[in-house]
C-alpha cells in the first residue's frame, strides 16, 4: 500500500500544471465568445460558461478516479476496449444518429456521445499494447500488418460515418512509430505525397512533373554525385518529351499535352530502369519506382478529387490553397477568423472587448474556432502564450515518454503528445488560415465535456502509468 | 536505450516547427498586418446618418413661410428578411405585389447587408399603421426624415423647392450622399448651403446579423445633426397673397422693390403653383404635371421672360438725354398725332409739347426726337449709340442683377456691333434703330430688371442690388444681416424731377387715373404696351409711390393685358395701396379690385 501513497507525490505535477492553466484559459476564452450581458456572471449554468465550469469539474473528477485505477489495468484491458470500440463503432453506423453529416453520435436521453473519441484513445492502448509485445519486431512484415490491421479498422469505421475530421486524426500514428523503428523514408513519402496532391491543385501538370523530374535526379546526384550523369539524364528526359510534342505537332497528331507528358515519363523511366539494372544501382530502382508512382499519381488527383472528395472538402481545399475565393461562402468562418485574429493586434482588444466574437462574426467560436477569442482579446501576446504552452506540454510530455521504462508506456506517451500535437495543429492552422476547416477541437479550450472528457482520460491515463514507472508491468 | 532514442529529438524538432510556423504567421497576421483592424471595423460599425432639419423661412415680418414636417421612409435590409404576410403589407403602403417585390430585388441586387428604401415618405397615418404590424416584417424599419411644408400657397417661385440630389451632385460635393435633399430652385438653392445645416452620424455596433447592439465607443464618436440656419426674407407675406389673388388666372409677373434698400417685397410669376404640390410622394407625379402644362407654371417668367419694356422705357431715353443735356426740360417738340413720321404717336394731344407732358402722353414723336438727340449728340451714330447704351446698362438693364436668381435671364441690350452685323458698319443711324426710342425693338428685359429700373427712378439714380434674404440666423439665434451692392446711375439725381413730375401726372391726369390713382397716395408711374405677334398686346407698368421718399417700386407685366392701363396699372396701383395703407379704401377702388381678380386672360386668342 505504501505505493498506492507514493502515487500522488510521483505524479508529474508539471503537466498537471500545464493541464489546469490550458483548461482554465479554455473556460476565460468561452466565458469571452458567449458572453452575454443579460447572464454576465461567468457561474450562470444557463450558459455555455457555465456549463463548461460542470464538465471541468467532472474531468478533475474523472482524472481522480483514473489515478486511483492500477495502471497494470490498462495493460491487461487495451485489447478488450479496443474491441469494445471498434463495435461501438459499428454500433453507432447502425444505431447512431446524424448531427452535421456525420452519423457518429450514440444518443442516449439527453447525453451525447461520440464513439470516434474513444476509438483514439482505444487505438492508442491497443497500439502500445502490440508494440510492446515479445514478438513485435517493426521490421517484420507480420508486425506491419497488425499494426496497419489496429488502425486500418477504426479509421475505415469512422470514414464510413462519415467524419472524415477524426478519421484524419489517426495519421498521426505514423509519427508515434516513426518513434518506434518505422523506416523515415516511409514519413517522407507520406509528406511526399501530401506535397504532389497540393502541387498537381495548384499547378499545370507540366510543370509539376518537370519539378518531379528535376527532383528526381538532384536526388539521385546527391546519392551518386556523377554531375555528367545526371546532366545525360536530363537531356535523355527534355530529347523525348520534345520529340513526341515536336511530332505530335508537325504530324498534327492532336495528342493531348498532358498523355505526351505521361508518355515521355514512362519511356524515360524505363530508359533509365534499363540503365539501373545493367549496372546494379538499386537506389535508382527506388527513385524511378517512386517518381513513376508520382507521377501517375498527378494524374489521379484530379479524379480522387473531383469523385471521392465530397463538394464542401473540396471547396475548402481550394479556398485554402488559393484557387478559389469566397469570402463570402465557403471561405467565410476563415475569412472572419483571420479578422477577428488579425484584430487583435499586439496586444489585444482586450477581455470582452472583442467586437467580432462577441457578436457572432465567427461561427463555432466557443467550439471549434475559440482561438479567434484569444486572438481578438489577448492579441499576439495571447496566442504565442497559447502555443508556447501547448508545446511546453507536447515536450513534457515526450520527455515523460522517454523515461518510461516499458515500451507499452512510452508508446502510449508518445501516442498522447502525437494526438495533441495533431488536433492543435489542424485547429490553430484552420484559424489563420494554413489548414483546410476540419471540424476538430482545440484540446482543453473547446467547449463541450466529450471533448475535454475525452483529452482528460488520454493524458491521465498517460500521466498514472508514468506515476508508476518504477513498478514493473507484467503481460 | 533503444536505437531509435535519437528520433525523440526529430519529433521535438516537428514539433517546434509547427509552433514557430503558427507564431510566425499569428506575427504578420496580428501585428504586420493592419488591414484586418479596418475589416474588423467595416464588420461591426453601422453608421446611421442623423439628418437635420432644413432652415426655417419668414417672410419680412417674421410670419413662418416654410417649416419641417416629419416623414417616415421605411427600408430594408434584405439579409434580415424572412417570409411574412406581403398582401397585407401592401395593402398598409398602398403599393402592388409586383412593386414590393421589384423594390424588394432591387435593394438585394445592392446590398445584402446594407438597408435600402423600399418606400419613400409614408404619410404619418401609413406610418401609424405600420409601427404596430412592424414586428411581423424583420428586417423592415422605418427611418424619419424631414420634408417642407409650406405655410402658405404663395411665393412657390422665390421658395423653389427641395428634391433628392443627382449623381453630378454627389461628384461635386462630398457632403452629399444618395437620397440626400438639396434645394433645386430659388432660395431653397441659393441658399442651400446655409438651410441644409450638417448632418450627423452616429456609430452603433451590430452583430452578424447585422441587428443593433449598442452605441460604438459609448457614442465619443458620433455627432449631432447641426440644424439649418434661418432665413428671413424681404417678402412682405401679406402683399404677396394679395399680388398672387389680383393675378390670379393671368399670365405675367409682378416684382416689388422697397427702393432704399433693394429689398424684394413681392415675387410673383403666374400662373405659379402650389409649393406642397412638389413634396412627398405625389412629387414625381405632380412634378411632371406641371411639366406637362402649356400655361408653364414652372417658368418663372420674374426673371427669365423676355418682355420689351415698351413706354415704360421712354423715362429712361428722357433721362439720358437731360443728362446729356441734348433737351432741357423746357425742350418741346411737335407731334402730329397718328400720321407722325418716322415714329407716329397713339393719339392726338397738344402741340408742341414739353418733357412732362410727353411722359404724360407717352409721346412718340417726343421720344423719338429725344433720342435722336442723344445718338445726334456725337459725331457717328455708333459712337452716340455706344454712349446711349452705357447709360441704359448704368440703370441695372442688359445684366443679371443679385446673386440669389438662378435661371435669370440678363435681357439684353444689343451692342452696336449687333448692327454693324445687321446693317454693315457706318450703314445705320439713329433713324434706323428708332424704335429703341419707344422702348420696343432689340431691347429685352425681365419684369425684376424693371422693378429694379423703377427704383433707380425712386432713389433718384441709384439702385441697391435686389435681393430677397434679408438676414440669416444660426441655430443659436445669432443673426447675421446680410449686406448688398449699391450701384450708382449715370444719370444724376437732379435730373430726375421733371420725370418724376411726368410720371405722377400719367397716373393724376391721364385715362390711367381710373385705374391707378388712389387719393392721398403720390404714385409715379409710367404704362407700356408691349406689341405681341401672338395675340393681346401685352399689359406693362412700372411704378414707385410715395413720391417723396419712396417706400415702394413695382413693375407688372399682365401678358394679353392689352393695354398698360388695362391691368398692369390697377394691379401695382392696388399693391402700392394695400402695401402703403394696409388696405383697400375707396369704393372704385373695391370694385377695381374685384375686377382685376375676377378678369381671366389665360385664353391667349382673346382680344379686348
Amino acid at each position: 500500500m505504501a505505493s498506492r501513497n507514493n502515487i500522488w507525490a510521483n505524479l508529474d505535477w508539471l503537466t498537471i500544471g500545464f493541464y489546469i492553466l490550458l483548461v482554465f484559459m479554455g473556460w476565460i476564452n468561452i466565458y469571452a465568445a458567449v458572453f452575454n450581458e443579460e447572464h454576465s456572471s461567468i457561474l450562470d449554468m444557463s450558459q455555455r460558461y457555465g456549463k463548461q465550469l460542470i464538465w471541468i469539474i467532472a474531468a478533475f473528477a474523472l482524472a481522480g478516479v483514473l489515478i486511483l485505477i492500477d495502471s497494470k489495468f490498462y495493460v491487461s484491458f487495451a485489447f478488450p476496449i479496443y474491441l469494445a470500440t471498434i463495435l461501438m463503432l459499428v454500433g453507432v453506423l447502425l444505431f447512431g444518429s446524424e448531427v452535421k453529416g456525420a452519423k457518429s453520435w450514440f444518443q442516449i436521453g439527453g447525453f451525447a456521445f461520440q464513439p470516434a473519441e474513444v476509438s483514439k484513445l482505444a487505438t492508442a492502448l491497443a497500439l502500445a499494447r502490440f508494440t510492446s509485445s515479445y514478438n513485435f519486431k517493426i521490421e517484420k512484415m507480420q508486425s506491419i500488418m497488425v499494426i496497419g490491421a489496429i488502425l486500418a479498422i477504426p479509421v475505415a469505421l469512422i470514414f464510413l460515418q462519415n467524419d472524415t475530421g477524426s478519421a484524419l486524426v489517426f495519421a498521426v500514428f505514423s509519427l508515434v512509430l516513426y518513434r518506434e523503428g518505422l523506416s523515415g523514408t516511409i514519413l517522407f513519402l507520406g509528406v511526399l505525397v501530401a506535397l504532389v496532391f497540393i502541387l498537381t491543385l495548384i499547378l499545370q501538370p507540366l510543370v509539376t512533373i518537370s519539378l518531379l523530374t528535376a527532383a528526381a535526379i538532384i536526388i539521385y546526384y546527391f546519392i551518386n554525385p556523377k554531375f555528367l550523369l545526371a546532366l545525360k539524364a536530363v537531356a535523355i528526359a527534355a530529347t523525348i518529351f520534345m520529340a513526341l510534342w515536336l511530332s505530335n505537332t508537325l504530324l498534327k497528331l492532336a495528342i493531348d499535352t498532358n498523355k505526351i507528358i505521361l508518355i515521355s515519363a514512362i519511356l524515360a523511366s524505363i530508359i533509365f530502369t534499363v540503365y539501373a539494372l545493367r549496372h546494379r544501382i538499386n537506389q535508382l530502382l527506388l527513385i524511378i519506382g517512386i517518381y513513376l508512382m508520382l507521377v501517375l499519381m498527378t494524374f489521379s488527383v484530379d479524379y480522387v478529387f473531383n469523385n471521392i472528395l465530397e463538394l464542401h472538402q473540396r471547396a475548402r481545399i481550394e479556398e485554402l490553397l488559393g484557387i478559389k475565393s469566397d469570402p463570402l461562402g465557403v471561405g467565410y468562418n476563415v475569412n472572419q477568423s483571420k479578422i477577428a485574429i488579425g484584430s487583435g493586434g499586439l496586444a489585444g482588444k482586450g477581455f470582452l472587448n472583442g467586437t467580432q466574437t462577441k457578436f457572432n462574426f465567427v461561427p463555432e467560436q466557443s467550439t471549434d474556432f475559440i482561438f479567434c477569442t484569444v486572438g481578438e482579446e489577448w492579441g499576439f501576446i495571447g496566442t504565442t502564450s497559447v502555443i508556447l504552452l501547448f508545446l511546453g506540454l507536447l515536450i513534457r510530455l515526450i520527455f515523460l515518454a522517454e523515461r518510461q521504462r516499458s515500451v507499452f508506456s512510452r508508446v502510449y506517451g508518445y501516442s498522447v503528445a502525437c494526438i495533441l500535437f495533431f488536433h492543435l495543429t489542424i485547429n490553430i492552422g484552420m484559424t489563420i488560415g494554413l489548414a483546410p476547416v476540419i471540424g476538430i477541437p482545440l484540446p482543453f479550450f473547446s467547449y463541450g465535456g466529450s471533448s475535454l472528457w475525452s483529452f482528460t482520460i488520454l493524458l491521465f491515463i498517460f500521466l498514472r502509468l508514468d506515476a508508476s514507472r518504477m513498478e514493473k508491468l507484467s503481460y | 536505450m533503444d536505437k531509435y532514442a535519437k528520433r525523440q529529438y526529430i519529433i521535438g524538432v516537428i514539433f517546434a516547427l509547427i509552433a514557430i510556423i503558427f507564431i510566425v504567421r499569428l506575427f504578420s497576421l496580428q501585428v504586420l498586418d493592419s488591414s484586418y483592424k479596418k475589416y474588423a471595423t467595416r464588420n461591426v460599425l453601422r453608421p446611421v446618418i442623423n439628418y437635420p432639419a432644413r432652415g426655417l423661412i419668414y417672410d419680412r415680418n417674421g410670419d413662418l413661410l416654410v417649416y419641417n414636417k416629419a416623414a417616415y421612409d421605411l427600408l430594408v435590409t434584405p439579409r434580415e428578411v424572412s417570409a411574412f404576410d406581403t398582401t397585407q403589407l401592401c395593402s398598409i403602403l398602398k403599393i402592388s405585389k409586383d412593386e414590393l417585390v421589384q423594390e424588394l430585388k432591387k435593394a438585394r441586387k445592392y446590398s445584402r447587408y446594407k438597408p435600402s428604401v423600399i418606400v419613400k415618405q409614408l404619410s404619418t397615418e401609413m406610418y401609424a399603421m405600420l409601427q404596430e404590424k412592424l414586428y411581423k416584417y424583420p428586417g423592415f424599419f422605418v427611418q424619419t426624415r424631414t420634408l417642407r411644408e409650406y405655410a402658405h400657397p404663395i411665393a412657390a417661385h422665390m421658395l423653389g423647392y427641395v428634391g433628392e440630389v443627382n449623381q453630378s451632385q454627389i461628384n461635386k460635393d462630398p457632403y452629399y450622399a444618395q437620397g440626400d435633399y438639396i434645394g433645386i430652385t430659388g432660395i431653397e438653392r441659393a441658399y442651400e448651403k446655409e438651410l441644409r445645416g450638417h448632418k450627423g452620424v452616429s456609430y452603433f455596433l451590430v452583430d452578424v446579423h447585422n441587428r443593433l447592439k449598442g452605441a460604438y465607443n459609448e457614442g465619443k464618436n458620433d455627432s449631432a445633426a447641426v440644424l439649418g440656419n434661418n432665413l428671413t426674407t424681404t417678402i412682405d407675406a401679406k402683399l404677396q397673397a394679395y399680388c398672387e389673388l389680383l393675378m390670379q388666372n393671368k399670365r405675367g409677373a409682378v416684382v416689388a422693390i422697397e427702393p432704399s434698400t433693394g429689398e424684394i417685397l413681392c415675387y410673383f410669376s403666374g400662373p405659379d403653383y402650389d409649393a406642397n404640390l412638389l413634396v412627398g410622394r405625389e412629387r414625381s407625379k405632380n412634378y411632371q404635371m406641371l411639366l406637362a402644362d402649356t400655361l408653364k407654371p414652372l417658368t418663372n417668367r420674374a426673371i427669365s421672360a423676355a418682355y420689351s419694356p415698351g413706354s415704360t422705357f421712354k423715362t429712361i431715353n428722357a433721362l439720358i438725354a437731360l443728362e446729356e443735356g441734348t433737351i432741357t426740360p423746357q425742350t418741346t417738340f411737335v407731334c402730329g398725332g397718328p400720321g407722325t413720321k418716322p415714329i407716329s404717336c397713339t393719339h392726338h394731344h397738344e402741340s408742341p409739347i414739353d418733357l412732362v407732358g410727353g411722359i404724360r402722353e407717352s409721346c412718340n414723336p417726343y421720344f423719338w426726337n429725344t433720342f435722336r438727340s442723344i445718338i445726334g449728340n456725337y459725331p457717328k451714330a455708333e459712337d452716340g449709340y455706344k454712349k446711349w447704351r452705357e447709360y441704359v446698362e448704368s440703370f441695372g438693364l442688359g445684366q443679371r442683377l443679385g446673386t440669389e436668381f438662378y435661371g435669370q435671364s440678363p435681357g439684353n441690350i444689343p451692342q452696336a456691333s449687333y448692327y454693324d452685323r445687321f446693317y454693315g458698319r457706318h450703314h445705320w443711324n439713329a433713324l434706323t434703330v428708332r424704335s429703341l426710342a419707344i422702348g420696343q425693338g432689340e431691347v429685352i428685359v425681365t419684369p425684376l430688371q424693371m422693378a429694379n429700373m423703377a427704383a433707380v427712378i425712386a432713389n433718384r439714380g441709384y439702385y441697391i442690388d435686389p435681393h430677397l434674404v434679408k438676414s440669416i440666423s444660426d441655430p443659436d439665434n445669432n443673426i447675421h444681416q446680410l449686406d448688398f451692392k449699391r450701384s450708382d446711375c449715370m444719370v444724376h439725381a437732379d435730373k430726375f424731377e421733371q420725370v418724376i413730375e411726368g410720371m405722377q401726372e400719367v397716373i393724376d391726369q391721364t385715362n390711367t387715373r381710373y385705374t391707378a390713382h388712389v387719393d392721398g397716395i403720390e404714385i409715379c408711374g409710367k404704362t407700356g404696351t408691349i406689341q405681341n405677334t401672338h395675340g393681346a398686346d401685352h399689359s406693362a407698368f412700372i411704378a414707385f409711390a410715395p413720391k417723396n421718399n419712396p417706400k415702394i417700386a413695382i413693375a407688372a407685366y399682365v401678358e394679353n393685358g392689352v393695354w398698360g392701363a388695362r391691368y398692369a396699372a390697377p394691379i401695382a396701383s392696388l399693391m402700392i395701396e394695400k402695401y402703403l395703407n394696409d388696405s383697400i379704401g375707396a369704393p372704385n377702388r373695391l370694385a377695381t379690385e374685384k375686377r382685376m381678380i375676377e378678369a381671366n386672360l389665360l385664353n391667349p386668342n382673346q382680344k379686348k
